[in-house]
């Protein structure tokens, strides 16, 4: 039998529309939409090039999924880069790498000849290098920064060239499609989501390090966090999908599966003695930091956001009603203003914070706060 | 709804100010002096403001602005 990538593209794109698997890098976008939009070679005012990135740097700071995957499997990624290659019709095929994958990765390629026009990369690590565009801008020789886009990527993207960018997860699922089916593969999980699903589980407060496991959309967070050793009832709080993500807590959503994975699958369980403001300020100011410093309302804005989440958070010192009031604002005037998501996000996070906790919100206000006391009580 | 919209790049708007001044009915300073709409990047021009979009365009000394047709038009 012939390798998938042999395979006519028209056969390669039905089964990955069959599958309707979604992309694993974060967004969750239809992957064979993504494939849609690559233009014919005919289209005129294209350019002919077509480019294929697998970007397995992790930008997510708690994210270890991909960085497993690349050293246990190299060979499905490979595959899946092949696959999606041929789909489209590509020339160009890239890898785009931490440091600790590469040494992985090049052998895996030097075993197979049919993989030798793979280029890697290095990336450079911060949170917005992973976006698309600035994977695309660090592979053509520029920044890694995201850029202000006039035109998608799929029409102009590495050196003006039509370019396609997968997360390295996708590409492993592509392969794990095309060798099983897309129906077969459409089964798992749910129908919005299905599949199977790289999971992060990483445990503030608790003992150990982060772990990396595989589900499903039809798991709940308990069933999750029992598979990652995790006793459902030594967590107060969940930050869903990484920095970017949302706050739950443990009520009766926990018990309810998915229906969607989110994010690029981060799953942050928080012991009671750590309190969620705090924590939400940490990472507030972690994202303040990793701004590219390109957008102003970005680069003055998420600093200015992150000092007055660490007011609200550092209790009894300084908090005070004129705090919310001033994160109120700083979000307003952050969201959706700068070339990627990153303001976005972070302001997302801190919204979600102050809707999921308003009893700890109180509690600072009135120079208390509930994590620290539970502390004093099992103390 | 408005045909066109006023793209802010980001990357390379430095707060001088101009559109601000240019746009009033539509852009405020933000607390760092930055164009803030509460359309965030991509600020609807009615069809009064045209003229005065033009001209924030053409007098951006940092190239930041372009104007385009808008892409979602509700029904
Ligand atoms: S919005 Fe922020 S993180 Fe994104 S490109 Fe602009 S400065 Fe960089
Ligand atoms: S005129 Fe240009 S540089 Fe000045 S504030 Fe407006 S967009 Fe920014």
């Amino acid at each position: 039998m012939s390798e998938p990538w042999e395979w006519p593209p028209e056969q390669l794109r039905a089964e990955i529309k069959a599958s309707g698997l979604l992309g694993r890098g974060g967004a969750g976008f239809p992957v064979w939409r993504k494939w849609e939009s690559m233009p014919a070679r005919r289209l005129v005012g294209t350019s002919r090039r077509r480019v294929v990135i697998g970007n397995g740097a992790e930008g997510e700071p708690l994210s270890r999924k991909d960085a497993v995957l690349l050293q246990r499997d190299p060979h499905q990624v490979i595959d899946g880069l092949l696959v999606t290659a041929a789909a489209v019709h590509a020339d160009e095929l890239h890898l785009h790498l931490d440091e600790a994958a590469e040494a992985t990765l090049s052998r895996a390629l030097q075993q197979r000849p049919e993989a030798s026009r793979i280029r890697l990369h290095r990336s450079a690590k911060s949170f917005v290098s992973g976006e698309s565009s600035a994977v695309i801008g660090a592979i053509g020789g520029g920044p890694a920064f995201p850029t202000d886009r006039r035109l998608p990527a799929s029409i102009s993207g590495l050196r003006g060239h039509p370019t396609l960018v997968h997360n390295v997860e996708t590409l492993s699922r592509i392969s794990q499609i095309v060798r099983m089916g897309g129906n077969r593969f459409s089964l798992i999980g749910t129908p919005q989501d299905p599949g199977p699903h790289l999971l992060t589980v990483q445990r503030p407060g608790h003992r150990g390090a982060p772990v990396v496991l595989e589900s499903t959309a039809n798991a709940s967070l308990v069933d999750v966090l029992f598979g990652a050793g995790i006793d459902p009832d030594s967590v107060s709080a969940v930050l869903l999908g990484g920095f970017h993500g949302r706050w739950t807590r443990m009520d009766e959503s926990a018990r309810k599966p998915f229906g969607r994975i989110p994010g690029a699958g981060v799953i942050v369980a928080l012991a009671p003695q750590v309190c969620p403001l705090r924590y939400t300020a940490t990472v507030t100011r972690w994202l303040a930091n990793e701004n590219a410093g390109q957008c102003g309302p970005c680069r003055f804005g998420l600093p200015d956001l992150a000092t007055a989440v660490q007011e609200l958070a550092d209790f009894p010192r300084t908090a005070a009603i004129q705090d919310i009031q001033d994160i109120h604002r700083l979000m307003g005037q952050v969201s959706r203003r700068g070339a990627c998501f990153h303001p976005t996000g972070t302001a997302n996070l801190v919204a979600s914070a102050l809707q999921m906790f308003p009893d700890e919100v109180d509690a600072h206000l009135a120079g208390r706060c509930t994590a620290t006391e539970s502390i004093r009580e099992s103390a | 709804m408005s045909a066109h919209q006023l793209h802010i790049d980001w990357t390379l708007c430095t707060a001088s100010g101009a559109c601000i001044e240019l746009l009033p009915d539509l852009l405020t300073a933000d607390d760092w002096g930055f164009p803030f709409s509460a359309a965030g990047t991509d600020v609807p021009i009615p069809g009064g403001s045209l003229d005065d979009a033009r001209l924030a365009v053409r007098l951006c000394p940092r190239l930041a602005l372009r104007l385009e047709s808008a892409k979602r038009s509700p029904q």
